[in-house]
């Protein structure tokens, strides 16, 4: 009889291990992927700005005060639901928003901000995703906050709203002023 | 409003699998012949419901309803159709539901193909079977729904991984599953006999026919999805060690033990709690490669969205089916063996050394794969543990495995003189190891991999048709589909053998910074690199590479290696581009653009003979199905 009950206890023992397995990943909240760039320079890139294609807007062009970069596309739903927050947290005078328009036609992005507004101080275009490579971006729409030494601080897989902006972005933007 | 339809009728297949795995029980358990015979018709219309759900969900691939989050995610318009169909097993919701269809398959294929079992056999492994699919139908209904909306809809999807769209993702997951889940027919068979109390060899008879199906499927799953890696993912190799692959090698090694296992029992009677304990040991492990690669406990490149909640859902499943069928193993399962009696010379202890050694093999993938957890969980750190290790423990047993092969046809069941199948088999030994020694020094490159190929090929082969000399010599000049279909399996395994060892000791690789017009000389082969050039495909842009092979001025082959870069997912994706052949495969993949005079990174390869590793798993595919034809299983049950 105890012989016959081996393949149960062992299984037991499995079970356990597969558990505490469990367990430990429900920890860590999985659909948050660290971006690398945290803590480190944004990489570098050289991008028109929309509407004014022969200027072209790097690294260097942004650096002096932080800003938050937000990914959009006229394309993504989500983005719309986003955007009376971001035009909120542009008129707020907080921080600086530049937008991202990632893989998006000229025509269709100017169209869309006729539609909804244009709340961003500026737009760089990346039409078809190269740099974007580079950011790590997959997918919109997705926000970075970049101090004013150009060092990536935060990133955002998803929507901004009040409570994102109260509780993470605010903070944040505090501590950069205390420590500049 | 379809997508509702589509949730609906899943939730009545939930409800039909709670009836189908409760009336026939009790109709069994109290000899009670309406609700036995309730079992066939559940079943069927169970089926009825799950694929009115499939179909469901196939539509809304098909029209690109974007309001069902599911298709908003893993599909696009841009989608090429040949992907829509397959795109709906493309993520962990569609490929649920593809495997509850195969599962409803399967239940409803054994309750047509059972006329001729005693109807209150049926009825409990109807049942069993249909307690399964309630675990699967409540975790795709309550963790996983593939209907849930999105609202507001979506313009434009997301569309499917670029990784999957190839054709390897049309037949690799549903074979892969077909596989998987024909194990639970075994598993269901050896629960109910254990409810029965009859733990004879009459449920192996009537199960031995499904376990070798689902075998024989899950190779041919695992061979696709090894030869997909191959020409897909451009990094050159067959086999990885990821703990997805792991997941479904475990209960192949463990379904092959099964298989032998099950003829010993049929025939001799022998070894019949062994082969309950490895019936539920091989549905068990598929389903622990299910929990594996759909909770997120371990990190692999088949990631699946993985969620806590659904891993403790499985967790909860598994300790269910897997804990109560072994206890029911530790409180039925026959006390003392009552097969006829053996010696140590016997095919049987050659049939008990092949289960030792495969199971042995799938207990050290086990600890390889959750080593890694066990380490975290004991707080030594991340760990993984790499292909040296499996490697190596493999080759160590498989070895003696190859070695006794050909013994096991050659050995009589009970009793056997050593000296006889030995002194048949010496000069064939002899052979093999000629022909190892001459391709040692002979073959361009060789070492003692490549002699080691040769040896266990020959060998292999020598012995195999050693026995298929013996019978035609005896005058037993009948080979029954049980014989045809071990002659063929083992021939594959020679076949797998070779193509592995020969692949792994002479395969050449090169990385090299190539300019247009630049060529690269590799085993008699010239790789010409003419330049690289932009094109369109239907949602990608690519930079596809021309590399014209030759061979002594002989045009061998153009090689078109792709770069894609997909319209919807931003991602880049390598496609390779291969000239197969029998003896050798060309492998040419193109890296990144390496400077303004128009260079690129390119690596080369050349692999003798690696077609070999599938072509041996085909033929043991085969093999496995050929068994089924046998006569032995359509002899009618005689009525004890």
């Amino acid at each position: 009889m105890i012989r016959r009950l081996l393949p149960l206890f062992a299984f037991a023992a499995l079970a356990v291990l597969l558990f505490a397995g469990v367990r430990m990943n429900s920890g860590r909240d999985n659909s948050a992927i660290p971006s690398p760039l945290l803590g480190k320079p944004t990489p570098a890139f050289s991008l028109p700005v929309l509407g004014d294609p022969a200027r072209r807007i790097g690294n260097a062009d942004l650096l002096g005060r932080p800003y938050l970069l937000n990914v959009w596309g006229s394309w993504c739903p989500t983005c719309r639901y986003e955007h009376p927050h971001i035009t909120e947290l542009a008129r707020s005078g907080k921080v600086r928003v530049l937008g991202y328009n990632y893989k998006d036609t000229p025509e269709d992005a100017q169209a869309w901000l006729t539609q909804f507004g244009n709340p961003y101080e500026l737009i760089v275009a990346d039409e078809d995703g190269r740099a974007a490579l580079d950011w790590g971006i997959y997918g919109a729409p997705e926000s970075f906050l970049v101090d004013a030494r150009g060092i990536v601080r935060w990133k955002l897989v998803g929507a901004i709203d009040e409570t994102v902006v109260r509780e993470q972005i605010e903070p944040l933007l505090a501590e950069l002023d205390a420590a500049p | 409003m379809l997508p509702e339809l589509g949730l609906v009728a899943l939730i009545l297949a939930l409800l039909l699998g709670v009836l189908l795995g409760t009336l026939p029980l009790v109709g069994a358990q109290r000899n009670h012949a309406g609700l036995v015979a309730s079992a066939r018709p559940l079943a069927y219309s169970q089926l009825v419901f799950v694929a009115i759900a499939y179909a469901v969900l196939t539509h809304a691939f098909v029209v690109h309803d974007f309001s069902v989050k599911y298709v908003a995610t893993n599909s696009n318009t841009l989608l090429p159709t040949l992907y829509q169909l397959p795109a709906v097993w493309g993520a962990h919701e569609g490929s649920l539901l593809l495997w509850v269809m195969i599962l409803a398959l399967w239940i409803a294929a054994v309750a047509a193909f059972s006329r001729s079992l005693p109807a209150t056999v049926v009825a409990r492994v109807l049942a069993t079977m249909g307690w399964v699919s309630v675990g699967f139908l409540a975790f795709l209904l309550f963790t996983s729904n593939p209907f849930a909306r999105l609202l507001p809809a979506a313009v434009e999807g997301r569309d499917l991984n670029p990784l999957l769209q190839d054709p390897g993702m049309i037949f690799h997951p549903p074979l892969l599953y077909t596989g998987y889940v024909g194990f639970a027919v075994a598993f269901a068979f050896a629960v109910a006999a254990l409810i029965d109390g009859k733990v004879d060899a009459q449920w192996v008879r009537w199960s031995r026919p499904w376990t070798n199906v689902a075998w024989a499927f899950l190779t041919l799953g695992i061979a696709l999805g090894s030869f997909w890696a191959y020409y897909e993912l451009g990094w050159g190799g067959w086999w990885f060690w990821d703990p997805v692959e792991n997941a479904s090698f475990m209960p192949w090694l463990v379904g092959l033990a099964l298989l032998h296992s099950q003829a010993v029992t049929e025939k001799r009677g022998s070894f019949r709690g062994w082969t309950l304990l490895l019936a539920i040991a091989a549905f068990s492990l598929s389903l622990l490669g299910t929990f594996l690669v759909r909770s997120g406990v371990l990190t692999s490149v088949h990631a699946f969205a993985s969620d806590p909640a659904r891993g403790l859902f499985i967790l909860g499943f598994l300790a269910v089916i897997v804990g109560g069928s072994l206890l029911l193993f530790a409180l039925r399962a026959p006390t003392e063996d009552k097969g006829q009696p053996f010696v140590a010379a016997s095919r049987e202890t050659l049939m008990l050394a092949n289960n030792l050694l495969l199971s042995g093999a799938a207990m050290m993938i086990l600890l390889g794969t959750l080593y890694p957890l066990l380490a975290e969980a004991l707080g030594l750190g991340k760990i993984s543990v790499g292909p040296p290790y499996f490697g190596l423990l493999f080759t160590v047993l498989m070895a003696p495995l190859v070695l006794l092969v050909p013994f096991g046809p050659l050995t009589r069941w009970q009793r056997e003189q050593p000296a006889q199948p030995l002194r048949m088999l010496a000069p064939w030994a002899g052979l093999a190891l000629v022909v190892a020694a001459i391709a040692f020094f002979r073959w361009p490159q060789g070492t003692a991999k490549t002699a080691a190929a040769w040896l266990g090929c020959a060998w292999l082969i020598g012995g195999t048709l050693r026995f298929v000399w013996q019978r035609l010599k005896q005058g037993k000049g009948r080979f029954t589909a049980e014989m045809t279909g071990m002659i063929l399996a083992h021939l594959g395994v020679a076949v797998f053998v070779f193509g592995v060892l020969m692949t792994e000791s002479t395969s050449q690789e090169m990385d090299v910074a190539a300019k247009p017009g630049q060529s690269f000389a590799m085993r008699g082969y010239d790789f010409r690199f003419e330049g690289v050039e932009r094109v369109q495909g239907p949602n990608y842009l690519a930079d596809r590479g021309t590399i014209r092979i030759t061979r002594g001025g002989a045009p061998v082959a153009t090689m078109l290696p792709e770069k894609r870069e997909y319209a919807s997912g931003g991602s880049v994706m390598t496609e390779a581009d291969i000239d197969g052949g029998f003896a050798r495969d060309l492998y040419v993949a193109l890296g990144d653009p390496l400077g303004p005079d128009g260079s690129w990174a390119l690596r080369l390869y050349v692999k003798p003979f690696i077609r070999w590793i599938w072509l041996g798993a085909l033929l043991m595919a085969i093999g496995g199905f050929v068994v089924v034809l046998d006569q032995r299983f359509r002899r009618p049950v005689v009525a004890p």
